[in-house]
């Protein structure tokens, strides 16, 4: 029998047991036990295997300072990975496994690998496996490694709530520090929370036996906190502090569920976070029983386990003599000795004895601590500073932040007394007092020793590996780092860090702070990656934008689908996307497409500088544009690229509006609204983006003026010529109807305010069906318009097309004002007869349609290779037609109409003929017709 | 999370601002010949300084474009300021 | 004393302790004076010293290091090596440094672990298909390899993925590189570093370059924090740092820097065998050796010096990881950093002289560097000794800003980089 529970004390409740089981055998604990403790209580010694030699292993620490107790836990049929047993609080049916073993943790097959230990070093995976290749060698290792199973299921409702919480003051840590902290910030007025990551604060006030005091006065100065309004949340852990006084805390709601995560940006930071032992280092010194001395007694105080009968101390640390009263106390036989001795622990798997100076003693557990190491983590991942302590032997805050203060044993105040102290002075921004003297003699790793001496104990990095670091040359302590794998597992090198800098100082011949340390790095402790995950989750990762007139879509059957960020009816009908489309073609080339173009962008420029404003944007002349007149233009980056395509609407000479593609709508708002206050008195040119507003239907084709006619929101079509624009009302509301076409097709673009569009929308379907017009989708659409060669910008354009690539070379040449992207347009690259040119091509009528994406190609050089001329970007078998039509970008095509090219595709090679992009209707003949 | 003063919206989370390039970048008169170096200039030179640094900005929020000096290394915000002429 | 690594020489050493290996490389003084002296140890610095030595036959060569070897990109990315390229120039680029990549473990005697367990890059929509069709072919006509995967060829490489029918971005398919992979970023800067240190090349660590030492207006040298160090030719290869050097050296670059982070989890047994990028969100990931999954993302949007990331690209990054594959929003976060990188105007690295006589600079390969490595070596290298571009280095020289001749690969192929 070695670990046990003590009759009295801690904060389990003994009347409440909970079973559970470990490795497949059935245990039993209590509630207010974390695993470990259960476990630790009914006399389980080994806990799980290292990760590279599978060497067995016990527990270190009794909180998140464990390295060793890495489970498996299935509980409600779900799996968690890689659970920590000293920080998982134990529940009724948990099922746990260590991880990394087989077939369990006692039994271990791969604990053979430590045989061949001297043949495995720091880093001999960068020595070997090169020949023959390392392929061959990878899977196995890839087998081998890693530590829990994940289970590929997906847990719906493992859901982080994200806060955005408020303090004046945060303070991190519910010990003594903390609490007085709190407590004299909170009745200075302030507002106050305190976090602390265990179930209960209290921090190592629990560590010693003055238990119910202990316990009284923890709940003295929690009822005192929040008598003066100061809030607590208890199993909550801060993970980082970022930039601007950002801090993020993380609250474990149990197993099972994501936890909450809190934002904050606290005025003031009191940082009590404690510390934590660091091993001693001596042969064997990983066997299962040799853990911290600060372990024990926390164990000992919170939950009520004795961890050992025969205890050895090895600790120089002046708390010492309390922790050997409390365990003495509690019933262990204990003998303390100097940790600066050497030592050799004993034992095949656990340990049995002690070798110490030549003699052995018996014993079931060895307490180590080579001494307190502050957990500053927070204070560096705010900046804050660190200087070695001699008398403490281990770094402690120095400057820092001024809005962050570190207390207690977290600033190397180990003394109760003192820490309070320290903890009302931070509270109410007083100085802080000088830090007490405290002499702790060295203990530090003598890498020369002989023994396999463990620092890092989840990743088998001992003295030895330090040593081979330091003959190779890796010496800075990032090399010892990344070339040993020291301080890389799970705890981040909480427990191993000061270790392995002292042995590499020792090997340097230099100071510990010459030697440094390396980056401490959010999270404090590893949390969920749900718990990062926000508010984007799902649809709200980038949601979709709404039609008004969804509803009447879904009443036509549309398929809907995202287009340009918008869910837009796709095609209608309810049949297969095939029949649909090609039905939609025929109707409006042979009636009318009604169509719902309120997706595309429409932006209002206003003011007496609209003109010039507008002139500036576009790359076509703007500046002569005449009232209730329409213009097709581009707008350029200044790079001179084509950005965006669409109409300009000329209103009068102070108004006009803006007509952009719909996924552009919000990039081109941002363009205008940087040209507005870069370039312009913004107080005489306005834009304001009507997207969401106003609604279009569009009505194309032979029968369109029949339809709108019919809509009454024009007396006449007549003297209604094409690029033009008449304002008007429809039902009695403002109406404006546009007459462009992207089909072809005579066409009207009927825009009303959101509150008009079903009207409107209903009344067009309604006098169109008899006619054999009808709603046409996003499909169709884009067949029709390809049959024009009208181009989809960001389809048929790439990051190199400039208009004149296009087609529209003039304003390039002969347009005198300034306009975006004015000056690229005359580069050498701008220049070259080379550059990709839109055209159409033509295949056979029986042909399959060309694959978009497949290539242009020529054969080049010699071997006969070939060489990508361009690429096709948009094509479609034309129901119109009867044929297929493409376009593409293709080098020099401009000059080639007619030539026959290879099309090269996935390998495959077919042939087509370079033509004019508009395959329909070259005349323009029905565009008024 | 950091936090920048809008000059007009006062401070507000870095997820509403855009960074739109150094202060005083100034476009060439293109009505009259400019070379390829001073284009390219314009266009992609950059100071990129490590330490203060004054940028502009929009709060895309109230979409209004603004001058903020900031360090690049601490990430410390010294100051913005608006760029209106008729209020400035 | 061992030099060379082997099964063989590894057993050897067991016997006897490890007690004979050869330190990786020196620690020497700087000399007066190099033919050649690097700025900045990192993988793209070391690599050229080793070519330098090693193709060109030159031996007076050495790197400074501000810090460690290895210190900056080269210790902080992803380890994804690819060369999914959509334009000839880059695919002529990253599919030298994949060959090399491919032989370097042998060249060098050091195992980079390159893991060529493939690369997808997914397509969320019919739409990104036909973008990835066109790329494919590129890839294909350009000499690297490619394949067009439907969604079940993805399913199958990647069944961790999100199959889902409501999925925000479901699969439609994907662009695969089988020979991309992930290699093992810190052995390529200490591979190159004991090759280069074992041809000659002076490899000075902790120290600073000052400033540069010019001479009726040609650069001479270096000042550093442990003296003035003379050189025929400097190159600079510091990534995030590039615009600071040039301020020094008097030369401008187009460069913004900023904060890029990365992401490491708990080690778990194996569950993905491949690299998966989302375009859409911006994330991807892959699963080291060791178990922990690798993740990525976009670029934090405030430019920085700083070497910490913030939270809303966390927030990005990993909620677009969750939506891609959601069985992992279980795993656990182990640690998260940034690191500095330059950003070109059109995300292509920057090759060639600086502007400053003596002074080449490599450098704008903003979030790309590290698969590049073994290339961005051998070009600065041919650089270096020549005076003059390699052919596939020369699209990537300054002048283009001024021809406009860019090379924007995620205009042309939808990639982002």
């Amino acid at each position: 029998m070695t670990g046990c529970r003590v009759e009295q004390g801690g904060l389990i409740d003994r009347t409440r047991a909970l079973s559970f089981s470990f490795d497949g055998m059935t245990y039993q604990g209590f509630e207010g036990d974390t695993i470990a403790s259960a476990l630790l209580a009914a006399g389980v010694r080994i806990f799980g295997r290292s990760f590279k030699y599978h060497r067995p292993r016990g527990l270190w620490g009794a909180w998140f300072d464990d390295p060793n107790a890495i489970v498996n836990i299935r509980l409600g049929g779900i799996d968690y990975p890689n659970c920590q047993a000293a920080t998982t609080c134990l529940t009724e049916g948990m099922q746990v496994r260590a991880v990394n073993a087989w077939p369990d943790a006692c039994r271990d097959v791969k604990g053979v690998l430590d045989l061949a230990h001297r043949f495995l070093p720091a880093g001999f995976y960068y020595k070997m496996f090169m020949w023959p290749d390392w392929h061959l060698f990878e899977p196995t290792i890839r087998k081998m490694a890693g530590f829990g199973i994940l289970s590929p299921d997906v847990q719906d409702g493992f859901q982080s709530a994200i806060l955005h919480d408020h303090c004046d003051t945060l303070v991190i840590g519910g010990g003594v520090a903390g609490l007085t902290a709190a407590r004299a910030a909170a009745e200075a007025g302030r507002s106050v929370l305190l976090v602390d990551d265990h179930p209960a604060p209290g921090g190592s006030l629990y560590c010693n036996q003055h238990g119910n005091d202990s316990q009284l006065w923890v709940k003295a100065q929690i009822a005192a906190i929040r008598t003066a309004g100061g809030r607590i949340l208890c199993n909550t852990t801060a993970v980082g502090v970022y930039d601007h006084q950002f801090v993020s805390v993380a609250t474990d709601r149990g197993m099972g569920h994501a936890p909450i995560v809190r934002k904050l940006r606290p005025a003031r930071i009191i940082l009590a976070t404690g510390a934590i032992d660091r091993p001693v280092t001596f042969a064997n010194n990983d066997r299962p029983g040799v853990m911290s001395l600060g372990a024990a007694t926390e164990f000992l105080g919170r939950y009520g386990v004795l961890a050992g009968q025969e205890i050895v101390v090895l600790s120089n640390r002046p708390e010492t003599y309390t922790a050997i009263e409390d365990l003495r106390a509690a019933g262990a036989a204990v003998t303390r000795f100097d940790p600066t001795s050497a030592a050799t622990a004993i034992g095949g798997r656990v340990v049995k004895a002690i070798r110490l100076d030549g003699r052995t003693y018996a014993c079931d557990t060895i307490l180590t601590s080579a001494g307190l190491t502050p957990l500053i983590h927070l204070w560096r991942h705010a900046g804050g500073k660190l200087e070695w302590d001699n008398g403490r032997q281990t770094f402690v805050p120095a400057d820092g932040p001024d809005w962050m203060r570190v207390v207690g044993a977290a600033n190397g105040t180990f003394s109760q007394e003192v820490a309070m102290t320290e903890a009302r002075h931070a509270a109410l921004d007083q100085p802080a007092p000088t830090r007490g003297v405290y002499h702790l003699p060295p203990s530090l790793a003598d890498p020369t020793a002989s023994g396999r001496q463990w620092i890092d104990l989840q990743h088998d990095v001992t003295l030895k590996d330090v040593a081979l670091a330091h003959r190779e040359n890796m010496v800075s302590v990032e090399h010892l780092k990344r070339y040993t794998t020291l301080g890389m597992a799970g705890d981040q090198g909480k427990t191993s860090n000061i270790s392995g800098l002292s042995a590499m100082a020792h090997l340097k011949g230099e100071t510990i702070p010459e030697t440094g340390t390396t980056t401490f790095r959010p999270p404090f402790v590893p949390i969920p990656l749900e718990a990062y995950r926000g508010a984007r989750r799902d649809r709200q990762m980038a949601p979709l934008k709404r039609l008004t007139l969804e509803p009447e879509h879904r009443a036509l059957d549309a398929a809907l689908g995202e287009y340009g960020g918008w869910l837009r009816p796709a095609w209608y009908g309810g049949d297969g996307e095939r029949a649909a489309v090609e039905r939609e073609c025929r109707m409006a080339r042979e009636a009318a497409a009604i169509m719902d173009a309120s997706a595309l962008g429409a932006i209002e420029v206003i003011g007496p500088d609209a003109r010039t404003f507008v002139n500036f944007i576009y790359y076509n002349t703007m500046s002569n544009l005449k009232s209730g007149r329409i213009r097709y233009g581009f707008m350029l980056t200044e790079a001179g690229l084509v950005f965006d395509d669409g109409v300009l609407a000329c209103i009068n000479d102070n108004r006009f509006v803006i007509s952009c593609s719909s996924s552009h709508a919000d990039a081109v708002m941002a363009h205008l609204e940087h040209w507005r206050q870069d370039r312009f008195d913004p107080m005489r040119v306005h834009i304001h983006d009507i997207t969401q507003n106003w609604s279009t239907v569009t009505i194309a084709g032979p029968k369109a003026k029949a339809i709108v006619a019919g809509l009454g929101v024009l007396d006449s079509l007549d003297d209604f010529p094409h690029m033009s624009l008449r304002l008007c009302t429809f039902e009695g509301a403002p109406a404006r109807v546009a007459r462009v076409s992207f089909t072809g097709d005579t066409s009207f673009e009927v825009s009303v305010q959101n509150i008009s569009a079903s009207a409107l929308w209903n009344k067009a379907v309604a006098i169109g069906a008899p006619l054999g017009a009808g709603p046409v989708g996003a499909e169709a659409l884009t067949v029709l318009r390809a049959e024009k060669g009208y181009i989809l910008a960001g389809k048929d354009t790439d990051g190199e097309t400039m208009p004149h690539d296009l087609g529209f070379a003039a304003p390039r040449l002969r347009k005198t004002a300034a306009f975006v992207g004015d000056r690229s347009l005359h580069s050498d690259t701008a220049n070259r007869a080379d550059r990709k040119s839109l055209v159409g091509l033509t295949v056979g009528p029986l042909e399959d349609p060309l694959p978009i994406g497949a290539h242009v190609v020529e054969t080049s050089g010699s071997d006969g290779g070939v060489k990508s001329i361009g690429y096709i970007t948009s094509s479609y078998h034309s129901p119109t037609l009867g044929q297929p039509v493409a376009l593409a970008l293709v080098s020099g095509g401009a000059e080639a109409m007619g030539k026959r090219v290879d099309i090269w595709h996935m390998g495959q090679t077919r042939f087509a003929a370079i033509a004019s992009p508009c395959a329909f209707d070259p005349e323009g003949a029905r565009i008024d017709a | 999370m950091q936090q920048f003063p809008c000059p007009f919206c006062g401070l507000r989370d870095e997820r509403e601002f855009h960074f739109s390039g150094e202060a005083g970048n100034i476009r060439p008169d293109t009505t009259q010949p400019v070379s390829d170096a001073d284009w390219r200039d314009y266009l992609y030179t950059h100071e990129n300084p490590k330490g203060v640094s004054r940028e502009i900005w929009v709060h895309t929020t109230c979409q209004e474009y603004f001058m903020m000096e900031r360090d690049t290394v601490t990430m410390a915000v010294i100051g913005t300021q608006q760029m209106r002429r008729d209020t400035a | 004393m061992t030099r060379h690594f082997s099964a063989f020489g590894v057993f050897r050493e067991g016997l006897r302790g490890h007690k004979g290996w050869a330190p990786m490389w020196r620690s020497p003084a700087p000399k007066l004076k190099y033919d050649v002296v690097i700025v900045g140890g990192g993988g793209h610095g070391l690599a050229t010293a080793y070519y330098l030595a090693k193709n060109h036959g030159m031996s007076r060569i050495a790197v400074v290091e501000k810090g460690w070897l290895g210190g900056g990109n080269t210790g902080r990315n992803t380890t994804v090596i690819r060369s999914n390229y959509f334009y000839p120039e880059s695919t002529a680029l990253y599919d030298l440094s994949v060959r090399l990549y491919e032989g370097l473990s042998r060249d060098i005697n050091y195992n980079v672990m390159f893991s060529q367990r493939g690369m997808m890059v997914l397509s969320h929509s019919e739409s990104e298909m036909e973008i990835a069709a066109r790329t494919v072919n590129a890839m294909k006509l350009n000499g690297a390899d490619a394949e067009l995967l439907d969604a079940r060829d993805v399913q199958k490489k990647a069944p961790i993925l999100n199959y889902r029918d409501d999925a925000r971005y479901p699969i439609h398919g994907a662009i695969w590189q089988g020979r991309g992979g992930t290699g093992r970023h810190d052995a390529v800067a200490w591979g190159y570093a004991r090759a280069a240190d074992r041809l000659g090349v002076d490899i000075i660590q902790n120290c600073e370059v000052t400033g540069f030492l010019i001479e009726g207006g040609t650069c001479k040298g270096v000042e550093t924090t442990q003296g003035v160090i003379r050189a025929g030719r400097v190159g600079v290869a510091t990534a995030g740092h590039s615009s600071v050097l040039a301020q020094m050296g008097g030369y401008k670059l187009p460069l913004h820097s900023y904060a890029l982070q990365a992401f490491v989890t708990e080690a778990i047994k194996p569950v993905m065998d491949t690299v998966a990028f989302s375009p859409m969100t911006g994330s991807y990931f892959s699963q080291s050796d060791k178990g922990g999954l690798v993740i990525g993302g976009g670029l934090d949007r405030i430019p920085s010096y700083a070497q910490r990331g913030n939270t809303p690209e966390q927030e990005n990054v990993l909620s677009g990881i969750i939506d891609m594959a959601p069985a992992l929003a279980k795993v656990k976060l182990l640690r998260h950093w940034a690191g500095i990188v330059d950003v070109s105007p059109d995300s292509s690295p920057l090759i060639g002289p600086s502007g400053t006589d003596g002074i080449f600079v490599n450098c704008g390969w903003g979030t790309g560097g590290f698969k590049a490595i073994p290339a961005g070596g051998y070009l600065f290298a041919h650089l270096l000794a020549n005076g003059a571009h390699h052919e596939i280095s020369r699209p990537f020289d300054l002048n283009r800003f001024g021809t406009g001749a860019l090379i924007d690969e995620a205009a042309g192929s939808g990639i982002a980089h």
